[in-house]
């Protein structure tokens, strides 16, 4: 039985501090590191101590966040990051470019699974304790034993006339009597993004879902190589449509610690309100598809009405509809006047105002919380151990918040209200997206009341040498890390943005177990994993 | 139930009290109707692709459905197979990965078929490009008919470009 004292979790977990104090603790020799500017802390450890690392931080309740890599020939550097109470720790170490080796961390984190084996196909690094040694983005577009993140793989590559399709990814097969399977995709049924769905199911059951994702890799981190920050940003601003403010965000907030500027608060202020709408007219649209998926209609009716709404108002204001390409390095392109200012907050009292009506309405209506009740539960165990993020994290009491654990301007003036719930299914989902557009409906307010007086953009200086910074911004979908590095000049030499739909999509296989297979639309949509963002 | 009924009651019909802005999607609308009774026989069944987009063009396909465009009054619809398709709506630069899935949903459509690359990337590879991962524009990999610009075009663009080539194949 779950009770209310087994949440607060994160709060449990150690800071920054005591975490790095641990590991030390645990005999492993830590050498603190400052070259990664921004909002995080990074220590150096050998690399044979990279799994007792993971040990020591999952013995002691911390949240397993990403890995990545970046080559350096004749090395490559490997950074693994963790959060704590606080923040962020960066563990960092070297492995040799050629037959790199070191422990895996997913024996501690199943999180690790697939970033770990990603980094296999992009590297070459191989992980030994890793339970699952099959490819992972690797299909049929470049040959094993190619490594396209490696400074000696070209942009362009050597692909074939015509990439043939991914036919023999080893499944994991499921024998019985009356067992059968069911492919579905890469290209599926409604309008969304590609990926392959891998179910046995007997009788109406699901017994169990392998996800097989990859299909819209077009080499976003390669490409990002050799840009200027401009050109970083507006890329970062599509590795995943639906969260392009986010993860635009984030790659700024990186390249503005690289290179040590501090933004005119008027800009990080407007940022700030185009999250928070950015959030908005997301979660619309996907409370609306949930219920569509379940056959009521009249939500999708209702709150694809709303969201339409709501993105005029971001053309009219903002001049983009998703709101692309508006936050740039060094602020935001254009300011708001008072009568903008005064017309968002027309906007904001009119949904308010819509939802309060309309959201009870939802949540009581006995037919469709007859579908989502029970539905694709997401244990507050599973959460946890798969490190989930962002609304579905909280729909099972995870309620971990970058914009309260560890805020940035313009979060750390404000109070910020996190729902949750306990149950973990559906509805609980649907439930905590509605409520979090109230808590962000407030924040924007008090953002529109705030906003204080100044410039909205500062110039991007020249930058000097080679520098790198880290930026994490809670997006809708949860948690948005980005790291760059730059060079001379102010090239990227290289960009890492992690999605949270990385540690997202694969609480889908475990929620789906037992779940009738004309349910799975529904548990889909109410994680609703990106693609794009995942693949890059 | 009857909480339901009351909010669309007082949601009304949002077709019929059109702002200036609409009155667009209308006057375009009812000229595609008309190049679709045309030559389709009535209705215009698009499937979508998703080649590799970073799903942007996919959240403006789904504004189409909305309530203030509508646009299966027009007699266009989504549908679930290619094989039931007139036209392909494809967006993204094509992943390679997805070279083989888009050709193969090319050829499961009966002819005569109509494509439509949908946004920048579609129309030639926009930010992403050509390489190692991807294939670039649409029409390096399938028959083109005709290309919808925009990051993402908007709902009025989208309506606008079918209309442009339901106009060039009536000749």
């Amino acid at each position: 039985m779950i009770t209310q004292a087994h949440l607060g979790w994160q709060s449990l977990s150690p800071d920054v501090e005591s975490l790095v104090l641990l590991l030390k603790d645990a005999g492993i020799p830590t050498k603190e590191q400052s070259k990664i500017q921004g909002p995080v802390k990074v220590v150096m450890i050998e690399s044979v101590f990279w799994g007792k690392a993971a040990a020591v931080a999952a013995d002691n309740r911390v949240r397993w966040c990403a890995v990545w890599a970046e080559h350096r020939p004749p090395e490559i550097d490997i950074f693994a990051a963790m959060a704590g109470r606080n923040g962020h720790l960066l563990l960092h170490t070297l492995v040799p470019d050629q037959q790199g080796e070191l422990p895996s961390q997913t024996p501690f984190f199943p999180a690790a699974n697939r970033p770990e084996r990603y980094l296999r196909d992009m590297f070459g690094v191989h992980f030994f304790d890793h339970p699952d040694q099959r490819r992972w983005m690797r299909h049929q577009a470049w040959q094993e034993g190619q490594y396209p993140l490696l400074k000696t793989f070209p942009l362009a590559g050597t692909p074939a006339e015509m990439t043939p399709p991914d036919c023999h990814y080893p499944f994991l097969a499921v024998e019985g009597e009356g067992v059968y399977e069911i492919p579905v995709g890469p290209v599926h049924a409604g309008i969304i993004e590609p990926g392959h769905f891998r179910f046995q199911a007997m009788g109406e059951d699901i017994l169990s879902l392998e996800e097989h994702l990859g299909y819209v890799h077009k080499g976003i981190e390669k490409s990002a190589e050799g840009r200027d920050v401009r050109g970083l940003v507006r890329l970062a601003g599509r590795v995943s449509g639906d969260s392009t403010v986010a993860h635009a965000w984030a790659a700024c907030q990186a390249c503005e610690a690289a290179v040590g500027i501090t933004l005119p608060r008027r800009a990080l202020m407007i940022r700030g309100i185009l999250a928070e709408r950015e959030r908005i007219a997301n979660h619309l649209g996907d409370i609306g598809a949930c219920c569509n998926d379940v056959g009521f209609t009249f939500a999708q009716v209702q709150c694809s009405r709303l969201r339409e709404l709501w993105q005029r108002q971001n053309a009219a204001v903002f001049g983009h509809r998703l709101l692309m390409d508006i936050v740039v390095p060094g602020g935001v392109k254009g300011d708001l006047d008072a009568v903008q200012l005064d017309f968002l907050h027309a906007a904001i009292e009119q949904l308010r105002s819509e939802l309060r009506e309309f959201l009870p309405l939802l949540y009581e209506y006995p037919s469709l919380q007859d579908r989502l009740r029970t539905t694709g539960v997401l244990s507050l165990k599973k959460a946890r151990s798969l490190g989930v993020l962002g609304f579905l994290a909280r729909a099972s009491g995870e309620c971990w918040d970058l914009r309260r654990d560890a805020p940035y301007v313009p979060y750390g003036n404000m109070v910020i209200t996190v729902p949750h719930s306990l149950e973990g299914d559906a509805s609980g989902r649907l439930r905590i997206r509605g409520d979090e557009i109230l808590v962000s409906l407030d924040l924007l307010e008090e953002m529109l009341k705030k906003l204080p007086a100044g410039e909205v953009a500062m110039e991007f200086p020249a930058v000097q040498g080679d520098c790198s910074g880290f930026g994490c911004i809670e997006g809708w979908r949860g948690e948005i890390l980005a790291y760059v590095h730059l060079g001379e000049g102010g090239r990227v030499l290289r960009y890492f943005p992690r999605d949270p739909s990385w540690l997202n999509w694969p609480a889908l296989e475990v929620m789906i177990e037992g779940v009738i297979v004309p349910d799975f639309p529904l548990c889909n949509k109410s994680v609703n994993g990106s693609y794009s963002g995942h693949d890059l | 139930m009857f909480s339901v009924l009351g909010r669309i009651f007082k949601t009304g019909c949002l077709t019929e009290k059109l702002p200036a802005h609409d009155q667009v999607v209308e006057q375009l609308g009812s000229v595609c109707r008309k190049e679709i009774s045309r030559i389709f026989g009535g209705s215009l069944a698009i499937r979508m692709v998703d080649a590799g987009s970073c799903n942007g063009c996919e959240l403006e396909m789904h504004a189409l459905n909305n309530s203030f465009y509508d646009i299966e009054r027009f007699g266009i619809h989504f549908v679930a197979s290619p094989r039931h398709a007139d036209l392909l709506l494809v967006t993204g630069p094509v992943a390679r990965h997805m070279q083989a899935a888009l050709k193969g949903t090319y050829d499961a459509t009966p002819d005569p078929k109509l494509v439509i690359a949908m946004g920048d990337c579609a129309a030639d590879g926009g930010e992403f490009g050509v390489s190692y991962a991807s294939c670039g524009a649409v029409a390096n990999v399938v028959p083109v008919d005709v290309v919808i610009r925009g990051c993402p075009p908007n709902p009025l663009q989208l309506l606008e470009g079918i209309l442009q080539l339901l106009g060039r194949s009536g000749r």
